[in-house]
């Protein structure tokens, strides 16, 4: 019963938080209510026993991707009020859209559920070993069956991480930074200058 | 009882929401961002669900490649995003031709 109750809450909440997500108007408060979508998300895969994967996702998500975006969204200087402007213009279209692909959704799942599709059935090979933890579970199956999967994503991520930061690294022209070739470069006869000043007319450097 | 199938309309409904927000908001990239983070909250949704109720781990594997892909996604997103704001002082995207030559 409690199961029930909690997958209801878990999915109500998560639809609205994502529903206000896409309508509030000022996108501090979207990123906030992305925020609790994916905590709720977080919850309904806990209820199927899916922990590693919610605690990633609270991880990664609460504590990296909308914590980027507070952060972009709070650095540049927008005016919210004038992207709004098509809001209501878009809204038939939109709605006519989301309703189709909902009912082509709907349509899929009944076939489904009548038996029309065969989606097989898994062969066991990745099944939850008797008396292992999730965790445990997707440990043994990331770095053994996976291991190179799991490579590339992380090669994913360094491909991105060099890639954000090339995008946005700006050299300034008014602050002054230190050019290392040119100090190296430097000899010590171009450096100093013997001179023999003459008394009482002082040096020209 | 709790099925496979409420977790299939929850995601359903999820990404539809994610559909609707990209065209909701045109102008708006940071919000057609968040739509695109929705949808993909939604696909993975659907890969922990099925991958529960058929006992097979490698549905989650694949939701854990999917946030890989997501958290990249929204990185190089966000800086392009930066670097448009930068060149613009907007971030209206509904008539972006720069690179119409």
């Amino acid at each position: 019963m409690i199961h029930v109750i909690a997958f209801y809450l878990f999915a109500v909440m998560t639809i609205a938080s994502g529903a206000i997500t896409i309508l509030s108007r000022n996108p501090v408060h979207s990123v906030l209510w992305l925020i609790l979508a994916f905590f709720n998300a977080a919850g309904l895969m806990i209820l199927v026993g899916a922990e590693f994967i919610a605690m990633l996702l609270v991880i990664v998500y609460v504590g990296a991707v909308a914590v980027l975006f507070l952060f972009v969204v709070m650095m540049l200087n927008i005016d919210f009020a004038e992207l709004r402007a098509g809001f209501v213009k878009n809204f038939p279209f939109g709605m006519l859209v989301a309703v189709v692909l909902l009912a082509e959704m709907v349509l899929g799942i009944g076939a489904y559920k009548a038996g029309a599709l065969q989606l097989g059935t898994p062969d066991g090979m990745a099944a939850q070993p008797a008396g292992t933890s999730n965790i445990e579970a997707i440990g043994a199956l990331l770095y053994g069956r996976y291991l190179f999967l799991f490579e590339a994503a992380g090669v994913i991520l360094l491909v991105a991480m060099i890639g954000a930061i090339v995008l946005t690294h700006r050299q300034r022209g008014d602050t002054r930074g230190q050019k290392i070739s040119k100090q190296i470069a430097r000899r010590p006869e171009e450096a100093t200058v013997n001179v023999k000043p003459e008394v009482g007319k002082g040096v020209s450097l | 009882m709790i099925g496979v199938e409420h977790y299939v309309v929850v995601s359903s409904i999820l990404f539809v929401l994610g559909v609707l927000g990209i065209f909701l908001n045109r102008k708006n990239v940071i919000v057609i961002l968040m739509a695109i983070e929705l949808i993909l909250l939604a696909v993975n949704i659907n890969l922990v669900a099925f991958s529960a109720f058929l006992h097979d781990l490698t549905g989650q594997i694949f939701a854990m490649f999917v946030l890989t892909v997501a958290a990249g996604e929204a990185a190089v997103g966000l800086a392009i995003l930066v670097i448009y704001f930068r060149g613009r002082g907007t971030i209206a995207v509904d008539d972006v031709n720069r690179m119409k030559g």
